[in-house]
């Protein structure tokens, strides 16, 4: 299958062309950012994915399917820019893809879209409306471009749309919102607050996303991994230190004395969980996690 | 180094606790096997030497899958959850961890939500109600609710008004409901009336205030009874006016042993009586 990738240089971009060439399938990429060691036969285009020469690779190439990677988070980048890319993005590669006929297009999308709060239940299944427009006004954004690509089910009926909700994930690479936060030696975290964190290998989560592709899925999925652990476990068993922060000094603490710098609406994330069901996209996809959850903070060990 | 503080009779329950463990010590829904040990060893002083209580018809509960315990909610605090939890845990062949179905104003107070949700018991929801008994759990649901515990001390044993969301969901997981009767709560934690402004401070839905001023339970003796299964046959579609009608009879069952647990616990305690006619009571008892 010939498979177009946007955002393709990020970490989890790569992993996935990997998994995509070993496949067999033949990968094209769009990014900003350079990927200077990128596997031969993958066909690189430089460029944003809202600008022209984006639109041609799909004109020229004519992609059977399309991997929907370039989305940017509050932890680098500001609140116009992330709306430019998230939403404006978002829109331009559908239309590319209902306008050349683009048969597959996969969204990869986050669970913390859903939003955590004191009174939503554990194991949020796809039904669940997204509330983090609410709780974390930060991840607005990308609440507004899952919802884009979730209207794309039935706005292009021609073109099958899976978007995929993924757990945070953690792995060598260090990247990812999940990564930022526990980053360093001591991790600040809410007095009295504990909250379940449900996380992923990063080659499992490149893995669901080939699997979503090769399924040729439809509709929304949650993508889980093992076992939700408490951050207090998650802290412990990645070599680092909780240090509890009673909640009405916390935000004053980010981004000094070695803390990470997070965005007020963070701190509700870091009270109550964020937990998905994910078995409906195991069925459907007929995909597990190789990695556990130990496996997987083995390898995100402070050192 | 808390590890040490569990006693020898939890640690004994804990090992043969069904609950599916990770490496961790934590299961699915984030319960941790220290803090049930630490839950269940502080229950433990309150269930055997504070409260004393008596657990009748323990056999009731089913050893293993998915059971539904219902009672009345009794006393200005809930301790009556603490207690069933603890008649669950220590009472039966097999321990059984029971979920509670918390009120939503207890997981915004610091520790309390995340002990809370360390030993299972998870804010109210129907989700977590219809997956913990699709898991095979056993759930603890007062449909009284805090219309149960904010009664006042002159309403005791007066069963408020059911919710009926818990027949719903029993219908639909085909769950078997044993009723319960607990007794006792309302004497430890007499509320004479309700402190609103502070309830509206805290974010509680009621603050109790009983004739001591201070909102601690005394140590009155407790006894829970349970009654035989009750399984109702449906999808949990049915009409308001079927699901109606089988709460009532829950209901009823609960009253019922209501009275057979108060006309025991005069026989064993004939001295209440006494207490009764001084505080001017006596005549309205049987109601």
């Amino acid at each position: 299958m010939k498979v177009v990738i946007t955002g393709i240089s990020g970490e989890l971009g790569r992993m996935v062309t990997h998994r995509l060439l070993a496949n067999g399938h033949c990968v094209l990429g769009i990014d900003r950012r350079p990927w200077p060691d990128a596997p031969r036969g993958v066909k690189m285009v430089r460029t944003d994915i809202r600008k022209r020469p984006a639109e041609d690779v799909f004109r020229s190439q004519r992609p059977e399917a399309c991997i929907h990677l370039a989305t940017v988070t509050h932890v680098t980048t500001g609140p116009d820019e992330r709306y430019r890319i998230n939403l404006g993005g978002t829109k331009m590669v559908f239309a590319y893809c209902s306008r050349y006929e683009v048969k597959q297009v996969v969204f990869v999308s986050r669970h913390t879209v859903y939003g955590a709060a004191p009174d939503v239940p554990l194991y949020r299944t796809e039904d669940e409306p997204p509330l983090a427009g609410w709780t974390f006004p930060e991840l607005t954004d990308l609440v507004a471009a899952d919802m884009y690509a979730v209207s794309g089910i039935w706005r292009w009926p021609d073109t099958a749309t899976a978007v995929l909700r993924i757990v945070y994930t953690l792995g060598p690479s260090q990247r990812g919102t999940l990564a930022n936060y526990i980053r360093g030696p001591r991790v600040p975290t809410v007095l009295g607050f504990d909250p379940l964190f449900q996380f992923l290998h990063e080659q499992d989560a490149a893995r669901a996303i080939a699997a979503a592709l090769e399924a040729r899925l439809r509709g929304v999925f949650n993508v889980a991994g093992p076992s939700p652990v408490p951050l207090s476990v998650l802290c412990r068993a990645t070599g680092r230190k909780n240090i509890p922060i009673p909640e009405p000094f916390f935000t004053r603490v980010l981004g000094r004395f070695g803390f990470p710098r997070l965005p007020p609406g963070a701190v509700g994330h870091l009270k109550y969980p964020v937990v998905v069901d994910g078995s409906a996209f195991q069925q459907a996809a007929g995909y597990s996690h190789d990695f556990d959850e130990s496996q997987t903070m083995e390898s995100f060990v402070y050192t | 180094m808390w590890r040490r503080l569990i006693n020898s009779r939890v640690r004994e329950r804990l090992k043969r606790i069904e609950l599916p463990f990770s490496r961790y010590d934590i299961d699915p829904y984030g319960i941790s096997r220290d803090h049930l040990g630490l839950f269940y060893t502080f229950l433990d002083g309150f269930y055997r030497y504070y409260f004393r209580v008596r657990c009748y018809g323990i056999e009731n509960v089913p050893l293993r899958g998915r059971a539904m315990v219902v009672g009345n909610h009794s006393g200005g605090l809930p301790v009556d959850g603490g207690m069933v939890l603890a008649s669950l845990f220590f009472e039966p062949e097999v321990p059984r961890h029971a979920h509670g179905m918390v009120e939503y104003f207890a997981q915004n107070w610091p520790f309390v939500s995340q002990w809370f949700s360390r030993v299972g018991q998870l804010p109210g929801l129907p989700e977590h109600a219809i997956r913990l008994l699709e898991d095979d759990r056993v759930l603890m649901v007062f449909p009284e609710g805090v219309r149960g515990t904010g009664k006042l001390y002159k309403d005791r044993y007066k069963l408020a008004r059911f919710g009926t969301g818990f027949m719903r969901i029993a219908m639909r997981t085909q769950t078997p409901i044993v009723p319960l009767a607990f007794i006792g709560g309302e004497e430890a934690l007499p509320t004479v009336f309700h402190f609103r402004k502070l309830a509206r401070a805290v974010g509680a839905p009621y603050w109790p205030v009983p004739p001591y001023g201070i909102p601690l339970p005394l140590p009155f003796q407790c006894s829970i009874h349970y009654g035989k299964p009750m399984q109702f046959e449906g999808d949990g579609n049915e009409s308001d006016q079927v699901i109606s009608s089988h709460v009532e009879q829950v209901r009823n069952r609960i009253a019922l042993l209501i009275e057979e647990g108060r006309a025991h616990r005069k026989r064993l305690l004939p001295w209440l009586d006494g207490l009764r006619e001084a505080t001017g009571n006596g005549t309205r008892e049987g109601s």
